[in-house]
């Protein structure tokens, strides 16, 4: 299909890095990590996040980096930190091993529900942003931390669907829609995302793209669910652009209203 | 001589430098981060880092993650 310029799509840019797919793909959980990779090659997913840890030595594990192809940008999480100090550290460690600056913050210090520390990212973005580093927020959504990240210099925003690895979709939806209105910045919804209908919808609501992981990484075909995701980040997106009319209370008859022969 | 790696206590020959180090316990070197008393040691400084009973060595990776 021709697709008329008013609904053309603009890559998203980030930090000068332009990408056609607004699907990221997060790496963990995979039960192999050649589904890792046919997810990402099935998907086109052009950023996938990694973690950094203490490397086991009791068992030798495959290096994850070579099941991701070339010209995939990696974004490292800072996974494992309670505090922006230790946000820091991880980023820096992650630097050094040559794949780059881009860190998604991810700043955690309750276990049962994983939900991100706002005040600690928020102090994590200012101190990576001055140590160079292309930062990617991961947040609890609300309006105040969202400027205050704005203004530290994050090149994204990525507000929570709901709790990680949950699959429960758009729980915080309505507080996604306002950071999409009011921040000048591509908010990525990240994390809970477990459908890709849920997935379509963030899309449709103006998000400028969506990470996925477990809901990928835990089905038994990922590769073909992958596919699926970012086939609904692309309807989404499209729908996003093409300007859908409001909901209505009331019925809005789709078919001429008079009577089927004769005018009643 | 000992040296605290990963957390665990390792007994590691007298007068090793962080490279045999890094070669003796990582099967794969390639993006191995090293990370000496605190302090990131790069990779181009491995083989003149010289180390000493009691320090404190961590040694990272990339692994999977969201």
């Amino acid at each position: 299909m021709d697709i008329r310029e008013a609904t053309q799509d603009t890559p998203l840019t980030i930090a000068g890095k332009t990408f056609t797919s607004r699907f990221l793909l997060g790496t963990g959980k995979f039960k192999s990590k050649n589904d890792l990779k046919e997810s990402i090659l099935s998907s086109g997913s052009q950023i996938v996040t990694v973690a950094l840890r203490r490397i086991d030595l009791e068992r030798h594990e495959e290096n994850i980096l070579e099941y991701i192809p070339d010209g995939v940008t990696l974004l490292v999480n800072t996974s494992g930190a309670r505090n922006a100090k230790e946000a820091l550290r991880i980023a820096q460690l992650a630097r050094e091993s040559g794949c780059g600056n881009w860190i998604k913050i991810e700043v955690i210090s309750d276990s049962k529900y994983l939900l991100p520390d706002n005040t600690e990212t928020v102090k994590a973005t200012e101190l990576l942003v001055k140590d160079g580093f292309v930062v990617f927020p991961y947040m609890y959504p609300d309006l105040y931390i969202a400027r205050d990240l704005a203004k530290a210099g994050a090149a994204t925003i990525m507000p929570l669907g709901s709790l990680i690895g949950s699959n429960q979709g758009l729980k915080a939806k309505e507080f996604i829609q306002i950071l999409i209105d009011e921040i000048d910045l591509p908010i990525i919804v990240d994390a809970g995302i477990g459908r890709p209908s849920q997935a379509a919808e963030a899309m449709e609501m103006g998000a400028a793209a969506v990470l996925v992981n477990t809901a990928v990484a835990t089905a038994q075909y990922p590769a073909e669910l992958a596919k699926a995701f970012s086939l609904a980040v692309e309807a989404g997106r499209l729908a996003y652009l093409s300007k859908m009319p409001n909901q209505r209370n009331i019925a809005d008859a789709s078919s001429p209203l008079t009577g089927f022969l004769y005018e009643s | 001589m000992k040296i605290i790696l990963n957390g665990q206590a390792k007994e590691i020959a007298a007068a090793s430098n962080l490279k045999h180090i890094i070669e003796q316990f990582c099967q794969d070197a390639n993006h191995v981060i090293a990370e000496l008393n605190g302090e990131i040691v790069r990779k181009q400084h491995w083989d003149g880092q010289s180390i000493k009973d009691g320090d404190r060595l961590e040694l990272v990776n990339f692994v999977g993650g969201g």
